[in-house]
């Protein structure tokens, strides 16, 4: 009875105060808590710099001398000038920077860019973000097509189970740092530039997780159903078609996932050796070559925000294309 | 009950369906071969409900699956209604239901029944029609369009009867179809499966480990033995056709399990 009572009170005002309670609080409490790791460790990281500034500027710093510093243990030197800490956080070339100096300069390249028109400028993460986006995308369809190709292949003939698994799996212990400028300069030298390079790239990658994943969920129907098509003497096909493909969905989706996170880690190397003209690839690379730590770290957000759009995405299809196969309720 | 009962005594006579003549059936495994079935000798009837019983390895699913062209006899002879296994298959002779309903989870029921209509190229007004009757015979009107995992372990199970009952085939083989329900629901299905077997006059073939479930629903049961698979005793029910659940406590019913009991310790069934 009191239960039967309590129910529906706590349904009523409860919705919105658990989703906070069971979401939100602790989503936001990692956030913070690695937000706070990190504002703490660029303290150390960038005390050196910091007191050398401050002591040319005229401070007095214990001990005195950069050279004298040098060899020392940062967290010591935090120690011994704590006044400096504060410092540490808004260097112009920190070694770490301050998660509020990569917001700046993320907000500086994308939305600040927009506001004046200028949303679509070489200097703009948006731009690169785009030119990444379509290697990322057009390998990741040439990698899953490829994927589910060779796993129909696998699946059906013996002979290419045990001929093409192999050179799979070696194709994937090669690293990709290695073979990415060759694939570029190989079919720069044929004529193919831009975007396919690229996308072979992350094709390269792609393809691995979609086969592996495809392979297992198209051989996923147990005996029992074999047996019960065969009782229907089934050809391979409508097998194929009928059992086998709806079966292996959820393994598709999931395969998917982790093949477009690879995608764009292959577009991104892929972007590398091009002499780093375009993309978070090539803006990576540039922020090394002048010591911009603040635009590398802005460029890696940038991907990672990408990477979970794009992997959210495929979530999102995948809970709309299962729930409306009811394989999920 | 009178003259049908003359009837199908008349069909015992004239019509076999399933003839199986020295039989035998040898794995090869990797631990050396297995003689899974030996000189199995049995006639089956047009609308006789035959149960195999018997302790794990005996054989009795290896019949069943070499009735349906599922395994292969190394040895002897078998027909199916004067056919092959294999050619009976492409006749539709046979519908079977596995010990699980086996249903899609992406189709609802009714796309689940329409599965083998629609690979053996039945019209969709045709289809229709075939999942209107079964649904109706296995008693499950109206949840056509549910999922699988919106109805109970028991329905799903009618629902898979009805699938193997879809394509209008004579004979129904059962590989202990009621095995993993639980005993309530399995009495009400052996029920339903006697009325269903009353009205249609199928040839059944009924795999199962239950005495009572074998004596209750037979015309005849089938008594193996393992290592190698055999028959060691044939028994015919003198059960009447019409059978309510309480004849189960009737002296007659008592006496064929003692019989299917004996049969089976003849047989060292309940040796280690």
């Amino acid at each position: 009875m009191s239960d039967a009572a309590i129910a529906p009170a706590a349904g009523g005002f409860g919705a919105g105060a658990r989703a906070v309670r069971d979401v939100v609080l602790p989503v936001f409490v990692v956030v913070a808590v690695i937000v706070a790791l990190w504002y703490v460790a660029c303290v150390p990281m960038n005390i050196k710099e910091a007191l050398t500034q401050a002591e040319r500027g005229g401070a007095v710093i214990n001990p005195e001398g950069a050279r004298e510093r040098r060899d020392m243990s940062a967290i010591g030197l935090v120690f011994k000038n704590p006044s400096y800490a504060a410092d540490t956080l808004n260097q112009e070339r920190p070694r770490l920077p301050a998660p509020h100096q990569v917001g700046r300069e993320l907000w500086k390249t994308t939305g600040a860019m927009v506001l004046t028109g200028r949303g679509f400028s070489k200097r703009s993460l948006i731009y690169h973000g785009w030119v990444t986006l379509s290697a990322t995308v057009l390998g990741f369809v040439i990698g899953t097509v490829a994927g589910v190709g060779l796993a129909i292949g696998i699946v059906h003939s013996r002979v290419m189970n045990m001929a093409v698994m192999p050179w799979a799996i070696a194709s994937q212990t090669i690293p990709i740092l290695a073979i990415a400028p060759m694939i570029i300069v190989v079919l720069n030298s044929i004529g193919v530039t831009g975007l396919l390079p690229k996308a072979l790239i992350s094709a390269y990658l792609s393809f691995f997780p979609v086969a592996v994943g495809m392979v297992k969920g198209l051989r996923s129907p147990d005996n029992m159903q074999l047996d019960l098509l065969s009782t229907y003497s089934a050809s391979k096909s409508e097998t194929f078609w009928k059992l086998r493909l709806p079966s292996s969905m959820p393994y598709f989706f999931t395969s998917m996932k982790i093949a477009m996170a690879a995608s764009l880690v292959g577009a991104i190397v892929g972007e590398l050796p091009t002499g780093a003209v375009r993309g978070l690839g090539a803006r990576l690379l540039a922020g090394s070559y002048y010591g911009q730590t603040v635009q590398i770290w802005a460029a890696l957000f940038a991907a990672a925000i990408l990477a979970a759009v794009l992997v959210g995405m495929i979530g999102m299809l995948q809970r709309v294309t299962l729930k409306k196969m009811g394989m999920v309720h | 009950m009178a003259p049908l009962d003359e009837e199908r005594i008349n069909d015992v006579a004239q019509e076999p369906v399933i003839v199986a003549e020295k039989l035998d059936l040898t794995f090869q495994t990797n631990d050396g071969a297995v003689q899974a079935l030996r000189d199995v000798n049995l006639t089956i009837n047009k609308g006789d409900f035959v149960s195999f019983i018997g302790p794990s390895g005996c054989g009795k699913t290896t019949f069943l699956r070499v009735v349906a062209a599922l395994e292969h006899p190394t040895g002897g002879e078998i027909s199916v209604n004067g056919m092959t296994p294999d050619e009976a298959r492409r006749q539709r002779a046979y519908g079977y239901v596995f010990q699980a309903a086996g249903l899609y989870p992406w189709r609802t029921i009714a796309k689940n029944i329409k599965l083998p209509l629609e690979i053996m190229g039945f019209s969709k007004e045709s289809q229709q029609e075939h999942l209107e009757k079964v649904l109706k015979l296995v008693d499950l009107e109206g949840f056509g369009e549910k999922f699988p995992w919106q109805l109970s372990g028991g329905m799903q199970q009618r629902a898979s009867i009805a699938r193997a009952l879809a394509f209008d085939a004579d004979i129904l083989l059962m590989d202990e179809p009621f095995g993993a329900l639980d005993e309530i629901v399995r009495d009400h299905l052996n029920e339903q499966l006697l009325a269903l077997w009353n009205r249609t006059g199928k040839t059944i073939g009924f795999v199962t480990h239950s005495i009572p479930e074998a004596v209750y629903l037979s015309t005849r049961i089938v008594v193996m033995s393992p290592r190698p698979g055999r028959i060691t005793d044939v028994i015919e029910s003198t059960l009447p056709q019409e059978r309510p659940l309480d004849i189960r406590d009737t002296p007659e019913f008592l006496e064929i399990a003692h019989r299917v009991r004996e049969g089976l310790r003849a047989g060292h069934a309940y040796d280690d």
